[in-house]
């Protein structure tokens, strides 16, 4: 049965070694609690959990899958009581003020135990990774009054929340949205619609479901700037054995995250309650939108991780052909295909996806934390490098996650294509999160429309410098020679080809459209390309230091050399296209496409 | 009651456990350390007897060098009150230990010790049996169930023949197996507690004791690889080999 293992010692060496986490904490205000000694015994705590309950439900879960029957869903077997120790274990309000009920521990190391909790079985997670989404915006958005209702439930674990925006004609495109939300001489609203894709819509996990709904007011104006959030319980509080006007209508038969409940969630005259200023509710949406689409982000590096742990142990184990030079274990009937320099390649990628991916994310978290506690200069700073990021971190880390998980598979042969070993689960549930959370297509025109061109390269200019920087104060170090020439290269390049496009974006639109995703794929491996640089100088100071780790930190090197010579040239077809212009695309007549 | 639990830092038991190369003992750097399995049962025994409302105080204590202070705040984190370590770099054997033990026993008034059975580095299994000669009081090795009734202790034990069940008179020691209980998980804002929780730090001096050398470490050495075996065509030549190869069949 394929299983997961916490990778402690290479979360640890991110966290803690390269991005300097005890530092980071303690320079942010209320943060004294997570010292290295505290996040390290949460940490382990974490492991044990993910590992020892939530792993072996992973399988459970997706052949399972959730029932539905009279609007009522059933989880599968185990769901249910692991999500009980959950909340016994206090975990959901590691992040959230402590006047509330929380820990008031940093983002970043919620996202640490989320890493954990979610590589070990991603759809279970996501029951109370949409609570963490409902939660924030009860934080940023909320009444006292609604915070004392809502949020304490949901940090204390006993309610769990969704995010219910999707409709069945509108996704990416919100401003479509009808649900309508009727003022009632209470204050309250009557909310009527109907919603779907809302994941942990409904479920037997908790005893009341905390919605929040998208919805129009009578006098809203059109589109999106006439969005308004409300929150919608399951149960109103005063009484919770009685409905609410909220039902589940169905779940959706799905490719994969067959363990989390997809549903359709009906509201008719459901009371509901405001939440932010009428007509804001996109934009309160947005306050929080970088950490839930790193939520997202977080998916690819759990499935590339997953695969490569049990891949990894399959190609040390599966014996079949001899080494091109000769037999490397010559006692036994034939080599372990982890000789084989092909079966090596798909390793050694999901190795460097997983573990850069590691980087990127706890990088992109320490901002989430800076933007979250600091203020003036510091954060304008923090928040202006992370929307820069995130769409990179999103859209990038789930594409190559998707990769890395069908490398996973292809390593065991035909056995990866049968379900008993886990591989294919991996690749299925993998395949959602290039979806939701904004599709990589949608990421992509955020990322070189909205943050690189509408600020005239100033989002882009913010990340270069820091890389410019410490290609400066590495430029000197021999060791360091062979990433960071490559480095510089790249550093260069990425602001010419933005010049480039931006100039012909004057004349047509459409050639941001072409290069949107080729840009952003560009992007992303540019960024774990100095993350990776960053990582072996980290290495190659230990071992020049003297340590007794020398083989962990050769690995760290070789990996990025690795990165470098087998990875990062993917840019060099990546600029080739997505500098050949929009004409390739657009010159065929719609009609003409079956000819 | 107060009750005592012992912790001990051993390698994790998931960890591979390597020897050093001039097999002077087992390499313990970079390895995973992790609080003794059957010193966990017994925390989590003690925490029980405390939410039943029969014990008012828990001390976790652990003999060794600063860094056991993890295992200590593993314990509180579990729910015992308060630590003690008993600072030493010295190779404690289970006779020192025992005797360290039996000081905090008498200066803290302590009614009842929970400790593992063995670690699972040493496999000694001696350690209770020792404190409970030094104390002068009963044991109830290998617990298998534990109840309180009367100031008196009840004590299933896992023996050869079956079970069997002792009622020992407080103080006591106990020493537990693996079916006690099955430890729970330290909830986050327990852990989070566990850092203001009382730590005291002593020396063996503090505690009038002077560690001695009772046992000596020869050498260390990896079980022998096991030899590839011989297909056989037929269970004479079975019994043939057996007849030839090895004596006294």
């Amino acid at each position: 049965m394929p299983e997961y293992k916490a990778p402690l010692r290479d979360m640890d060496f991110v966290l803690n070694e390269v991005l300097k986490a005890e530092q980071h904490y303690q320079s942010l205000p209320g943060y004294e609690d997570a010292t290295p000694d505290m996040v390290s015994a949460i940490m382990e705590e974490g492991a044990k959990f993910a590992e020892k309950v939530l792993s072996p439900l992973n399988q459970i879960g997706d052949q399972q899958g959730c029932t539905w029957a009279d609007g009522k869903v059933t989880t599968p077997a185990g769901f249910k009581e692991a999500y009980q120790q959950f909340v016994e274990g206090g975990w959901p309000s590691l992040a959230h003020e402590v006047e509330y009920g929380g820990q008031g521990l940093p983002e970043s190391l919620g996202l640490v135990i989320n890493e954990m909790v979610g590589t070990a079985n991603w759809s279970w997670s996501m029951y109370p990774g949409l609570s963490h989404g409902a939660m924030n915006t009860l934080d940023a958005h909320g009444t006292e009054e609604q915070k004392q209702t809502y949020l304490t439930k949901l940090v204390e674990g006993s309610w769990t929340g969704t995010m219910c925006l999707t409709e069945p004609h509108c996704g990416t495109d919100l401003g479509m949205l009808r649900t309508k939300a009727e003022p009632q001489a209470d204050g309250s609203y009557k909310i009527s619609g109907t919603k779907i894709f809302i994941s942990a819509g409904e479920h037997d996990m908790a005893e009341n479901i905390v919605h929040i709904v998208l919805a129009r007011l009578p006098d809203a104006p059109a589109g999106t700037k006439g969005i308004s959030l409300f929150i919608v319980p399951k149960h109103l509080p005063e009484s919770l054995s009685e409905s609410n006007g909220v039902s589940c209508g169905s779940i959706e038969h799905k490719m994969g995250i067959h363990g989390n409940a997809t549903c359709v969630m009906n509201f008719d005259d459901a009371t509901g309650f405001l939440i932010g200023p009428p007509n804001k509710g996109l934009n309160c949406m947005f306050t929080f939108m970088n950490t839930a689409r790193l939520g997202t982000a977080l998916q690819g590096l759990a499935h590339a991780e997953w695969g490569f742990q049990n891949s990894l142990v399959y190609a040390k184990d599966r014996l079949q052909m001899r080494a091109l030079n000769g037999p490397a274990e010559p006692d036994k009937p034939a080599d372990p295909i982890i000789v084989h320099p092909e079966v090596r390649k798909m390793l050694l990628t999901q190795k460097a996806f997983a573990e850069g991916g590691r980087a990127m994310i706890y990088y992109c978290a320490q901002l989430v934390d800076k933007v979250k506690v600091s203020d003036g200069e510091e954060k304008e700073y923090a928040d202006g490098l992370l929307a820069f990021l995130t769409p990179i971190a999103k859209a990038f880390l789930t594409e190559v996650g998707f990769e890395s998980a069908n490398h996973g598979l292809q390593i065991f042969g035909g056995h990866g294509y049968i379900a008993e070993w886990g591989m294919e689960q991996n690749v299925r549930d993998s395949r959602i999160s290039m979806l939701y959370e904004g599709t990589t297509q949608i990421q992509a025109l955020d990322l070189l429309g909205r943050k690189v061109l509408m600020t005239q390269g100033e989002a882009l200019k913010r990340f270069t410098k820091i890389v410019h920087k410490f290609c400066q104060a590495e430029a000197d170090t021999q060791a360091m020679a062979k990433f960071v020439k490559p480095l510089v290269e790249i550093n260069k390049e990425w602001g010419d080809i933005t010049m480039q496009i931006g100039m012909k974006a004057m004349q047509n639109r459409d050639e941001v459209g072409a290069a949107s995703v080729d840009y952003l794929m560009y992007s992303g491996y540019a960024v774990l390309g100095y993350l990776w640089a960053l990582m072996a100088k980290e290495a190659q100071e230990k071992i020049a230091a003297g340590t007794n780790e020398e083989d962990f930190y050769r690995a760290k090197i070789k990996t990025a050399e690795f990165y470098f010579a087998r990875i990062l040239p993917r840019t060099r077809s990546l600029v080739a296209t997505m500098t050949s212009g929009c004409e390739s695309l657009m010159d065929l007549d719609a009609e003409h496409f079956v000819f | 009651m107060k009750i005592l639990v012992a912790v001990k830092r051993v390698i994790d038991y998931n960890a591979k456990v390597r020897v050093k190369s001039d097999q002077t003992d087992v390499d313990l750097a970079n390895i995973k350390m992790a609080i003794n399995p059957f010193c966990e049962i017994a925390v989590e025994e003690a925490v029980r007897l405390k939410e039943a409302g029969i014990a008012t105080e828990i001390i976790a204590v652990s003999v060794g060098p600063k860094a056991c202070q993890e295992q200590i705040r593993s314990a509180l984190a579990l729910g015992a009150d308060k630590g003690i370590q008993i600072e030493t770099d010295h190779i404690s054997d289970s006779l020192n230990i025992a005797k360290l033990l039996a000081k905090v026993v008498k200066s803290e008034n302590i009614d009842l010790v929970i400790m593992g059975k063995q670690a699972i580095d040493s496999d000694n299994n001696q350690t209770g049996q020792m404190l409970a000669a030094l104390l002068n009081c009963g044991q109830g090795t290998f617990a298998s169930k534990l109840e309180i009734k009367d100031q008196k202790v009840l004590v299933t034990r896992e023996i050869d023949g079956g079970l069997q069940t002792l009622s020992l008179n407080l103080p006591a020691v106990i020493t537990t197996d693996l079916r006690l209980n099955e430890p729970r998980y330290a909830a986050l804002p327990n852990i989070m507690k566990a850092k203001r929780k009382p730590l005291e730090v002593k020396t063996p001096q503090d505690l009038g004791v002077e560690l001695k050398q009772h046992t000596k470490l020869l050498k260390v050495a990896e079980p022998s690889k096991r030899q590839g075996g011989t297909m056989l065509n037929s269970v004479d030549e079975l019994i043939e080999k057996l007849k030839s190869e090895i004596q006294g069949i």
